[in-house]
């Protein structure tokens, strides 16, 4: 099963290489990353999405708390959350069809055209995972991505509940 | 005003200063580039006695004896690129064993870091997945910090292996800094769990004394927090077998009436035969691990688990924990005693005379009974003599191999630190750096190596370091000509086609000690045995060298059979449960 999981760690060189390491190490699987300091620029927090059943994510969360640079993890699909990813896609607009048709998706989806160029359009688009691969999906139906990148999640618990050191 | 004069040194003084503000007195290492400042540093001293190996993987393995015989934290100190690559499978093997342990690793200049400068190696990367945590010093001031959390997170929680990387531009003796050591450690991630919850303790005590069929089952976290005592008078208190693990022989005597001896792949009969038929396990500090359970699917069907651990990750990772505890064992059991009513010894007894009537049934099929023989020496016999010129009361290192295992079946540990060997790693050439930290750390004690014709070849060099220090160890080498545990499992799953198992050409170990300076004996009959090991015993200023032949074709049972459950047991090369 797919599972958000928070962690508060000591913004330290050579943190994050120990979970990263740590799911190499022990067969976990890490499905996206994302990492940034927090208002306490001491503290990173990051957002793994990872899968497995219970018994592999109780471990997971198990062994990263072990880590010593690490404060405190959560595995926030447990409850109620919102999580967003970003996304910045690149695609070919080569004629004005095509240009407005890439322009009417991004409308439905709620995204922004944020570089134009006479034959691209570079888009930022904000959503759930799945909303991004079905825009994806949906622009490679009209016009041809030429790259794209996505942040991976991040997300927060929903309602007063939070992770603080 | 009060205010103590700050004191001004080099990085390399202060490496030095933090190791005596610590208290440690032995260090074992090998110099080198990186690491010449601090060696300077330590040669106008005498508070910390370092010890010059002769390779630093043996380094590692002295400062891991060291470890063990202890519970005080062992100290390494090394160069950059190989000296510190050296160092990693001791470092792994005190990873897997949870021995406390500091690494100091030299490190090219901090301006070369990343240049693949001569003798550069990413150490801290290296020995990631195999250190409880690891630091990169990048400023002289921050060395004592840094030194005095490594020996904190070492041994606190569940110990481990750290490494402290110092790079030689921050150990500069040109250069100088104030020092401050830190009174007091703290670290606001890292606050290992010590007390259990009170309410998973009187559930845990609550089945326990319910129970039919219970056991207990003790492993090496017992001996970490010193909780032997507590572990015995809860066993007496309560009546209960006791069963200790690889890495907890000793944690409970092993002479003990409520004994049954070792358990899994290679564990006695009655050990493995209660663990599968009891009603309820209290684990403690032991790890399920896969040499113990054999196929956890059929693990101990009809057991209630009470698992305390240190450690959360140890619980239900491999074996799913009914009433799991975190906290030290030593605290744990206190708070078992301060939550138990007055026990009726008698009560007791009576509750669990059918159990011990089933295991006494066990046990009187003796299992550790083999064939003697006139010709030739069997290696079982080997440590019996060993047991009986010791007294049972000898530090006792091991390599690994069936020496190991004989070691550990036909050597009853009364008391704990005594047992040392490579449990979780599995290292050859551990035996004799080890013994040889137990001896510096016990002058006076008898220290013995038990060791194979294999093992004791991965590290033998060190016989020059102990004619160094006149280590006055007893290396007992079961010399069966062959990789005794690889030959056994191939006689028994590869019809006895032995791949590269047996030694051509062994050297002369008598004069192989001899030209290291010690004492090597040959035994080859079992009626020269005893007299053989009287003389090794009483030479005591010296390293004796017992090179024994032994049966080659001797196996260890008990043995566990693959993908079976715990008791699914070869006896013999005949006989099965």
């Amino acid at each position: 099963m797919r599972r958000i999981i928070s962690v508060l760690m000591e913004n330290e060189p050579g943190a994050l290489s120990r979970i990263i390491g740590l799911f190499s190490q022990r067969g976990y699987n890490l499905d996206s990353l994302c990492v940034a300091p927090i208002d306490d620029s001491s503290l990173s927090r990051l957002t793994i999405t990872t899968a497995g059943d219970d018994k592999v994510i109780e471990q997971i969360t198990k062994q990263v708390n072990k880590l010593i640079d690490v404060l405190k993890i959560s595995d926030i699909t447990d409850g109620s959350h919102i999580e967003r990813e970003l996304m910045l896609i690149k695609v070919a607009t080569r004629s004005e069809t095509v240009r407005a048709e890439v322009k009417r998706t991004v409308d439905i989806y709620r995204g922004q055209v944020v570089d134009v160029t006479p034959k691209t359009y570079t888009i930022e688009l904000t959503g759930t995972s799945d909303k991004l691969d079905s825009f994806v999906q949906t622009m490679g139906l009209t016009a041809e991505i030429v790259e794209l990148s996505r942040t991976g999640v991040c997300g927060l618990a929903r309602g007063e509940k939070s992770m603080r050191p | 005003m009060g205010e103590r004069q700050v004191e001004m040194m080099s990085g390399a003084a202060m490496v030095v200063r933090a190791l005596k503000d610590i208290g440690v007195k032995h260090v074992f290492g090998y110099p080198g580039g990186a690491v010449l400042d601090i060696y300077d540093a330590l040669y106008a001293q005498e508070e910390v006695q370092h010890i010059l190996v002769r390779h630093e993987q043996a380094a590692a393995h002295m400062a891991d004896g060291y470890a063990r015989a202890t519970g005080q934290t062992g100290t390494v100190l090394v160069t950059s690129g190989p000296g510190a690559t050296n160092t990693i499978t001791g470092i792994a093997t005190a990873y897997m064993d949870s021995i406390p342990m500091v690494v100091l690793s030299g490190q090219v200049p901090s301006m070369h870091i990343g240049e693949d400068a001569f003798q550069e190696t990413d150490m801290v990367g290296c020995s990631r997945p195999i250190v409880k945590h690891s630091f990169l010093v990048k400023r002289a001031i921050d060395i004592p910090d840094a030194i005095a959390k490594a020996y904190y997170i070492a041994n606190t929680g569940r110990p481990g292996p750290v490494v402290v990387d110092l790079p030689k531009d921050v150990v500069n003796v040109q250069e100088s800094h104030p020092y401050h050591f830190p009174e007091k450690v703290q670290m606001r991630s890292y606050n290992p769990t010590i007390k259990g919850h009170m309410g998973q303790i009187k559930k845990a005590l609550k089945t326990l004394l319910e129970a039919r069929r219970p056991i207990m089952y003790v492993g090496g976290g017992a001996i970490a927090c010193d909780a032997s005592s507590l572990v015995t008078e809860l066993a007496e208190k309560l009546h209960l077998p006791v069963t200790n693990t690889l890495m907890g022989l000793g944690a409970f005597p092993g002479t003990h009436d409520q004994c049954l001896g070792m358990l899994g792949m290679h564990g006695t009969l009655q050990a493995n035969k209660s663990m599968h038929n009891a009603d309820c396990i209290l684990a403690l500090g032991a790890r399920f691990d896969d040499r113990v359970t054999n196929n956890v699917q059929k693990f101990c069907p009809h057991a209630t688990i009470i698992h305390v651990d240190i450690d959360p990750a140890s619980i239900s990772k491999t074996v799913n924990a009914h009433i799991p505890v975190v906290g030290s064992i030593k605290t744990v059991l206190t708070q078992f005693f301060e939550q138990m009513h007055e026990i009726d010894e008698n009560e007791r007894k009576e509750q669990l005379a059918d159990w011990w009537e089933q295991i006494h049934a066990w046990r009187n099929r003796q299992c550790l009974n083999y064939q003697r023989s006139d010709e030739l020496i069997k290696p079982q016999q080997v440590i019996e003599s060993l047991y009986k010129h010791t007294g049972g009361d000898a530090y006792v290192s091991s390599d690994v191999g069936q020496h190991q295992m004989f070691a550990a079946l036909y050597y009853p540990f009364a008391k704990p630190r005594r047992w040392i060997n490579s449990g979780g790693l599995g290292t050859m050439g551990f035996g004799l750096p080890a013994a040889m930290g137990a001896q510096f750390a016990h002058p006076e004690s008898v220290v013995a190596c038990v060791t194979g014709d294999g093992s004791i070849q991965m590290n033998i060099q060190e016989l020059s370091t102990c004619l160094q220090y006149g280590l006055p160890i007893k290396v007992i080498s079961l010399n069966n000509r062959a990789l005794g545990m690889v030959r056994q499992w191939q006689d028994m799953i590869y019809k006895g086609r032995h791949s590269h198992s047996y030694m051509e050409s062994l050297p002369d170990f008598v004069k192989l000690a001899e030209a290291y300076g010690h004492i090597g004996i040959k035994v080859e009959k079992p009626e020269e045995l005893d007299e053989a090991m009287a003389r090794c015993f009483a030479a005591k200023d010296r390293l004796v060298f017992m090179d024994i032949a032994v049966d080659q074709n001797e196996h260890v049972y008990p043995m566990q059979i693959k993908y079976g459950a715990m008791d699914d047991m070869r006896l013999s090369k005949t006989e099965r449960t």
